[in-house]
């Protein structure tokens, strides 16, 4: 299975990222942002970082770049892309995922590891995780979900909401939402589910030495739906 | 032509800097202050003479990159 990691100028998780797809065994290939096109790709993945500088607004500049077109193509045609934390915010950017991710409510960066609710296994990226509650990292200063009511209502009729911030037993509340983020989201899909924006960061959490291992239920998932 | 463009978070979305600073200043005795926004503003050199053009092409500008629609409004003064 093929892979293909965008790195624009700032992304900083894209060899984390690269480690993680190869570990659990895709061939993965890493695509400079200036490129025009992608090679064949089962999987296309937006990394963590801090693309452009986060200049203007978080992912704004990525989602103009010489290689998004081909991202959107990608997506538009059935492609699996995967956007993680920058890689969330770019693809908000782009409109392929609907709302922003605005500053963190208590205007702090915060980077810890979280709790997170898997809302719905019908899509390729949770569907054979038996957990219901995943450890994951985050690392973020915007991460603070938003979006309008009527596209908050259409995320929840279309089982759009991917995961959200709960507590390690699964509630979802004020103390637990690290972000402000609207409904406690931390991720959500497009409407046909093969796009998948979230701010934690499966990619952090696949060394049982080091962190924990729901990132590798994650991609031993992923991996499973495209073989 | 030079245009400028103010761009602000629409009425209603949360301003969390804008709050910091607010109470910062009171925090300095500026008494008077009860709310603060903050905003980003632009001056944007562009190569053409007709004003109501040059502003056209600003407005589809702030449109596709200056302003994100979800959250904020832009003014072209």
């Amino acid at each position: 299975m093929k892979s293909s990691v965008i790195i624009f100028p700032g992304s900083n998780c894209d060899r984390d990222m690269d480690v993680a797809l190869k570990k659990f065994g895709f061939k993965n290939q890493m695509i400079w942002h200036n490129d025009q096109s992608i090679p064949k790709s089962d999987l296309i993945v937006l990394p963590g970082g801090f693309s452009y500088g986060d200049y203007l607004r978080c992912g704004s500049i990525a989602s103009k770049s010489n290689i998004i077109k081909s991202v959107i193509d990608f997506a538009n045609s059935g492609g699996l892309v995967l956007g993680i934390c920058n890689g969330f915010q770019i693809l908000t950017e782009t409109g392929l995922l609907p709302g922003i991710l605005q500053q963190n409510k208590y205007l702090n960066f915060i980077c810890k590891n979280v709790y997170v609710k898997v809302k719905d296994k019908k899509n390729k990226y949770f569907n054979n995780i038996k957990k219901d509650i995943l450890k994951l990292h985050i690392a973020h200063n915007e991460g603070n979900y938003f979006c309008s009511k009527d596209e908050i209502k259409s995320l929840e009729d279309n089982n759009q909401i991917a995961v959200t911030y709960c507590d390690p037993k699964g509630l979802e509340n004020d103390e637990y939402n690290p972000n402000g983020a609207l409904k406690n989201i931390a991720g959500i899909f497009n409407k046909n589910k093969n796009v998948l924006g979230m701010m934690p960061h499966p990619e952090r959490m696949i060394d049982r030495y080091l962190s924990g291992e729901d990132g590798s239920l994650f991609f031993e998932n992923l991996l499973g739906n495209l073989k | 032509m030079k245009i400028k463009v103010i761009v602000t978070l629409k009425n209603g979305v949360l301003d969390p800097q804008g709050k910091a600073i607010q109470q910062t200043l009171n925090g300095m005795n500026f008494d008077k202050v009860s709310d603060v926004r903050q905003g980003k503003f632009f001056e944007i050199e562009v190569k053409e003479n007709d004003e109501s053009k040059a502003k056209s092409l600003v407005d589809d500008m702030c449109k596709k990159l200056l302003a994100n629609l979800v959250i904020e409004d832009y003014q072209i003064v």
